[in-house]
């Protein structure tokens, strides 16, 4: 499954990087401790996170996630944008809280293309 | 600090990376060019992976305790060693900073998602080879080996 169908299917705001959209999402990782993520979610990923500052880019670079969600409608920071837009890694915004976004894309990824 | 880190004559590549200590707007700079020029080199993805990660959390431990840092890449036809070397506070207890969960961040490192502990434990973890030595007020020297496994 793309990016392009979870952003449509769930309602989320693109904030940089739409000529990604097309990625493909192998799975998914929730966490806010840096550590955490970069230890334990794997290269085409979609990271939930609450997160906003601009080393989230850095780990998801780093990791080849597939894009980032911030939750409950947090914003990107200026920098984070700038960041993401170069490194081109989509940043999307969700007004949901973690564990509900979580679960709806958790449902999304098991259903068939 | 001295540093010995095994060199042979059949080195790939062999590139050395400043950090900045304190500037985490630079963070993961060196972690990135690294992972590329692993990947330009067309070593498995797995062991980018592991480079990845453990390049990754000792930049952020540079950058989060550090006054300056530098990372030297050797790349060898079996073996990828990572040797990081701070000029910082150096750390007073080994085996208690190799404890997950044990961390002396700050609030505005917590706050960053950064300092939970899981630094050392991470690097040890997806390091073939693991060797950390310190010395209080001059810095810590880490060097990681990771494995090529070429029969893929």
């Amino acid at each position: 499954m793309n990016l392009e169908t979870i952003v449509k299917e769930l309602n989320l705001d693109v904030r940089c990087a739409p000529e990604n959209l097309k990625n493909n999402v192998t799975g998914g990782y929730t966490g806010d401790l840096l550590s955490d993520v970069i230890a334990n979610s794997r290269e085409g990923y979609i990271w939930i996170t609450r997160q906003v500052h601009q080393n989230i880019v850095a780990v998801a670079s780093l990791k080849d996630h597939a894009g980032i969600i911030l939750i409950n409608s947090c914003e990107p920071t200026k920098e984070t944008l700038e960041k993401a837009i170069q490194e081109k890694i989509p940043i999307m915004v969700s007004d949901l809280p973690a564990f509900e976004l979580t679960g709806k894309i958790y449902n999304l990824l098991g259903k068939k293309d | 600090m001295k540093i010995i880190v095994s060199e042979t004559e059949n080195t790939l590549y062999r590139d050395s990376f400043e950090i900045e200590g304190g500037n985490f707007n630079k963070a993961g700079i060196v972690s990135t060019s690294i992972k590329s020029l692993l990947k330009q080199m067309g070593i498995a993805a797995e062991v980018v992976r592991k480079c990845a990660i453990v390049c990754y959390e000792s930049e952020i431990n540079v950058v989060s305790y550090a006054r300056k840092g530098v990372v030297n890449l050797t790349v060898n036809p079996e073996t990828v060693l990572i040797e990081v070397v701070d000029e910082g506070p150096g750390i007073p207890n080994i085996d208690q900073a190799m404890q997950q969960g044990y961390s002396t961040a700050d609030q505005k490192i917590r706050e960053m998602g950064f300092g939970a502990g899981m630094g050392l434990h991470n690097i040890k973890s997806y390091s073939d080879a693991f060797n950390i030595s310190s010395e209080l007020g001059k810095g810590t020297r880490l060097l990681m080996t990771i494995t090529i496994n070429n029969k893929k």
